[in-house]
């Protein structure tokens, strides 16, 4: 298998796009990342695209050749291939982007993630949201994608201790990073008091728990790292690229609070770099709930089971310890067009490891982490990045 | 969702039909072709028996819905949990007859044959389990049966 490297990256602004279509917005994070690649539409080899649910949300599916053909590539006849996994799409078609490189199949390809939400109104957005956890024994008897996180986060707070303000508190730091990136769906600071006095979603989660529903595009242009010189001035390797999955429903899990997906895909993603947790400076993690994040940072390895509560109460992950936790402002600040997420995760710590990332820098970073979920956690995607010296 | 996508989880939704390892005796809800718990699934295969749930079950975890899912709007607020039988399976069901505040963690509870929703004025009507309080001394079950 060849070293792979990230080239290049493009991203949208995220949010509420009204002006701007599917196809627009895709074109653009892709056309992007090419140019910061120096790479010439001739040399590309294939698209890996990531979409959760451009079937339900615009009634068009087929969106790989259809995005191909509005960057003018349709005459190239390149192989175009759409990736779905829920919430988790974006960085699954990354992994297949990765394994198709590392094979030696293709040299040049181009990974897109992207999703448009606000086509539809907010209540059909939930619901397809919602399409992510199992519709037969879930949804059915009244489930909804924040209903789950929620039993997810009451049980946690039973078992652990974890409080309402401990959770607000994983808002509070997405907004406030949020604020310093001008791509980021909202920019608006947030205090603990205003999460906790917003309008119930699922108790013990409120609006300001919940990740927003955005449109947005993001790209990344892979190749192999013997030839990152000629594209790049700061080669980023992908150190390694991880999948797992898990039950469908939250209630087949043995224990409700732990995310199996996650932890095997971080213990997978470790091994493979011969890196552990605590080599970590900078992650972009899931936080689609303020729940979600505080298991992630405990199933990835970053804190004890059930610790995570305390330590974003310190200040561990948002800025007094050794790891930054989504300088990008997370799914709950820069934004959550499902299939865009995975990539703009990588897309951030790109632009971390290169150290381009303006006010949000996390200085001397070299070794970051992404981690993307689909639904309540059936599959979790890690990556693992490293910052090659010039 | 269709009217056979409804109809044909029957015997699950309206009987609590749940399937038993004929190796390793584990209990599943919603039955399953293969024994997960098995190492080897193979032997499974065939041997998964059918059985009912007794309907009784524990609170594991709850959370009061207010932003309702799909034809739910009309309930809200309303309690969902996640309850854990007795023969094994945990189950995802709405908690009813009970103010919100009074559940939580703990609570005895009993499946009851309910109305879920409807597909607006013309569509299917769903039927299924929720749950209710079960009342201190009833009789309920404390161990598997059989």
């Amino acid at each position: 298998m060849r070293e792979v490297a990230v080239l290049g990256i493009g991203m949208t602004r995220f949010g509420e796009l009204w002006d701007r279509s599917f196809r627009e917005i895709g074109i653009e994070a892709g056309l992007e990342a090419l140019v910061d690649a120096k790479l010439s539409s001739k040399d590309l080899s294939a698209l890996y695209l990531g979409s959760m649910a451009s079937g339900p949300l615009l009634d068009q599916e087929h969106i790989a050749p259809l995005i191909l053909d509005y960057a003018g590539l349709a005459g190239r006849h390149l192989p175009a291939i759409r990736i779905e996994g829920g919430g988790a799409s974006g960085s699954l078609a990354l992994h297949q982007g990765y394994l198709a490189v590392a094979s030696g199949q293709y040299d040049y390809v181009v990974v897109g993630g992207a999703e448009k939400l606000t086509d539809v109104p907010d209540t059909t957005g939930n619901q397809i949201a919602s399409a992510s956890a199992d519709q037969e024994w879930e949804v059915v008897f009244g489930a909804t994608l924040p209903a789950l996180w929620a039993l997810i986060a009451r049980r946690h707070m039973h078992q652990y201790g974890t409080t309402p303000e401990q959770l607000a508190r994983v808002a509070v730091h997405a907004h406030a990073m949020g604020a310093k990136n001008p791509l980021a769906h909202y920019r608006n600071p947030l205090t603990v008091a205003q999460v906790l006095a917003a309008s119930r979603v699922a108790e013990p989660l409120g609006m300001f728990d919940c990740a927003p529903l955005s449109d947005g595009a993001a790209a990344v242009v892979l190749g192999p790292l013997s030839e990152a010189k000629r594209h790049t001035e700061i080669p980023i390797r992908i150190a390694a690229s991880s999948v797992a999955t898990d039950t469908m429903a939250v209630q087949h899990r043995q224990d409700p609070t732990v995310l199996e997906s996650t932890r095997v895909a971080a213990e997978t993603a470790f091994r493979t770099a011969h890196l552990s947790p605590s080599d970590v400076q900078v992650a972009e993690i899931h936080d689609g709930y303020t729940i979600s994040a505080l298991l992630a940072l405990e199933d990835l390895g970053f804190v004890e089971k059930g610790r995570a509560g305390p330590a974003v109460e310190r200040g561990e992950f948002t800025g007094q310890g050794r790891l930054m936790m989504n300088p990008s402002g997370g799914l709950k600040a820069q934004g959550r067009p499902f299939g865009a997420v995975g990539v703009a995760q990588v897309v951030e710590i790109v632009r971390q490891l290169r150290g381009q990332a303006g006010e949000r820098q996390v200085p001397g970073a070299r070794i970051g982490l992404t981690h993307d979920v689909g639904g309540t956690g059936a599959t979790s995607v890690v990556h693992l990045l490293e910052r090659r010296e010039p | 969702m269709s009217i056979a996508r409804f109809w044909r989880a029957t015997p699950q939704r309206y009987n609590l039909g749940a399937s038993k390892c004929a190796v390793c005796r584990q209990v599943y809800f919603p039955p399953r072709a293969v024994c997960p718990n098995c190492t080897h699934h193979r032997e499974s295969i065939g041997k998964m028996q059918p059985i009912q749930l007794t309907g009784d079950g524990e609170v594991i975890s709850y959370t009061v819905v207010h932003d309702a899912a799909e034809g739910f709007e009309m309930q809200v607020p309303y309690v969902l949990a996640l309850v854990r039988t007795p023969e094994g399976p945990v189950l995802t069901g709405q908690i009813v007859d009970v103010t919100p505040s009074e559940v939580s963690i703990g609570l005895a509870v009993r499946a009851t044959f309910r109305k879920l929703r409807e597909e607006g004025k013309a569509g299917v009507i769903h039927y299924g389990y929720k749950f209710t309080p079960r009342e201190p001394g009833a009789p309920g079950r404390t161990s598997p049966p059989g």
